[in-house]
């Protein structure tokens, strides 16, 4: 259980999953977000209203999924960091953006270490692009290409230097 | 002798919201803190906060910080005092108060005390060994000294601390080798302890700390498993090695000043510990003196902020400064009563009932 461990079960990534098909056409906000807790930034930051507005705070955030474009901009705002961008569109490979908040700050182009929700290694990635932006106030947002399959598996990251 | 009209002991948010909510009314304020400088526990949070906008949800604790300070210094009527302790509160309305090894008096014609609270300890062999630390104390080590506490940590208790200051360790570097909690389940947000799962640190419920070891500091920890009477369960105990060992097993309220002004005290464990008798307005079974923040029962920053920002209303509008008070007091409830509405605010919800049955002695 998620309250023992602190990592999510399958079940409740399945209550959070976008639809394969919403997957496939493009970039889209996976919002790991399980426990009732007076919070509502990923609301006050949205600029598409995919985010319904908050009737209680403490509600769990409830959003629509063929509203959001995958702009990723509530990734850097959640202070639980519990929010990623995925987006299936690829043919051979996934993309994951992860909120990442560690040095070094992988370089574009880098080798990575992809860990799952456990801090498990699962693979390797390639970083394409990290985002770090003032306005992201050092949540960094690292694009990672990762094997076709894994954009609802690979949840971290470890520079390998 | 400084005269002042509202005297706030404890420059944190508690207490920087209060300042500033009794400044904007009109009263004139003195802000005593001990500390060189103003934010109190905020200046070393580099985490973003929770709740909502109007609590500057999403910002960083040390951005709050430096927010607050700003509206601080653009008030004309308030007045900060840096390294001074507040020592007492005499039946004349009298602080005493203590800078530079000398003894200072201030007479306010109201106070609101917002003294935070402190970490608690642990009884366990060799817990006096250098390496064994509050985490609190760890995270003002890294964050605002930029000082590596050592290289492998055992944390001990995963409530919201325990999780942030272990996420904290990774980010200065730090192997956390696990983090370890007697209760069944995680106490803090289910959030931050994936943040730290999915860096590949364990957390181990079910478990505590059964000894430190080392000759000079710590080398390592013992912890074994704990049965449904938090007893230790013998022939389940696991070495872990390690240099320090971090406590992060609850605060305590801090009211001496509430007890040497003589106000009337109660003994709620859901608050953390004992906590001042006060009516809705923050004001103490003392009249004139108000109540603030973690002093008032060991919460979060975001209601810290809100309880000061009532008290400071309430002493303000003791003293004539009322414009619009009840308006904007009732708004603060609300504020209060939505954060605490959720799941996670039962134990206070239920700490503040227990409070107010509570009978004055």
């Amino acid at each position: 259980m998620l309250e023992q461990t602190g990592i999510p079960t399958a079940e409740d990534i399945a209550r959070v999953t976008p639809s394969a098909a919403r997957r496939r056409r493009g970039p889209v906000a996976v919002v790991e977000c399980f426990q009732k807790i007076p919070c509502n930034p990923c609301f006050t930051a949205c600029k598409t209203g995919a985010y319904k507005p908050f009737a209680d705070i403490n509600d769990l955030p409830q959003i629509d999924h063929e509203a959001c474009n995958g702009c990723g901009i509530c990734v850097s705002h959640c202070p639980g960091l519990a929010i990623f961008i995925v987006d299936e569109s690829g043919a051979d490979t996934d993309v994951v953006r992860i909120p990442y908040e560690f040095l070094p700050l992988p370089r574009p182009g880098e080798r990575v270490i992809a860990l799952d929700r456990a801090g498990e290694a699962v693979g390797e990635a390639t970083v394409i692009r990290v985002q770090n932006a003032p306005a992201l106030d050092k949540t960094n947002v690292v694009w990672l290409s990762v094997p076709k399959g894994m954009g609802m598996t690979v949840r971290n990251m470890k520079v390998r230097r | 002798m400084v005269r002042t009209e509202i005297a706030v002991v404890g420059g944190g948010p508690a207490g920087l919201s209060a300042a500033l909510a009794a400044a904007r009314q009109g009263a004139q304020v003195t802000i005593f803190d001990q500390n060189d400088r103003l934010g109190g526990q905020l200046i070393k949070q580099t985490h973003r906060f929770f709740g909502s906008e109007k609590e500057r949800a999403g910002t960083r604790g040390i951005n709050i910080a430096d927010q607050l300070i700003a509206e601080i210094q653009s008030c004309p009527n308030v007045r900060v005092e840096l390294a001074a302790t507040v020592l007492g509160r005499y039946d004349d309305g009298v602080l005493t108060y203590e800078r530079d090894d000398c003894v200072e008096k201030c007479l306010p014609q109201a106070v609101v005390v917002a003294s935070g609270a402190s970490e608690r300890m642990l009884p366990f062999p060799n817990n006096d060994l250098p390496g064994v630390y509050g985490a609190g104390a760890v995270q003002t080590l890294m964050n605002v000294h930029g000082v590596k506490p050592g290289e492998r940590v055992v944390m001990v208790g995963a409530g919201n601390i325990g999780l942030i200051v272990s996420y904290q360790l990774l980010q200065a570097g730090v192997e956390v080798a696990a983090i370890v909690e007697a209760a069944p389940r995680i106490g803090g947000y289910l959030v931050h302890a994936a943040k730290v799962r999915r860096a590949g640190v364990p957390i181990l419920t079910r478990h505590t700390v059964v000894a430190a070891e080392g000759s000079d500091s710590v080398e390592a920890v013992v912890i074994a498993q704990v049965g449904p009477d938090w007893k230790p369960i013998p022939g389940t105990e696991r070495r872990i090695a390690c240099d320090i060992l971090c406590l992060a097993v609850g605060l305590s309220p801090l009211t001496e000043l509430f007890w040497q002004a003589g106000c009337c005290m109660a003994y709620i464990p859901e608050l953390g510990g004992h906590v001042p008798l006060r009516n809705e307005r923050l004001e103490t079974t003392v009249g004139g003196l108000f109540v603030a923040g973690d002093a008032a029962g060991v919460e979060e920053a975001s209601s810290a902020m809100v309880e000061g920002r009532i008290a400071g209303l309430a002493a303000a509008a003791k003293l004539g400064y009322d414009r619009d008070v009840d308006a904007l007091i009732a708004e603060c409830q609300a504020d209060l009563s939505a954060l605490r509405a959720g799941p996670v605010g039962e134990k206070i919800r239920s700490g503040l009932a227990k409070l107010a049955q509570a009978q004055p002695a």
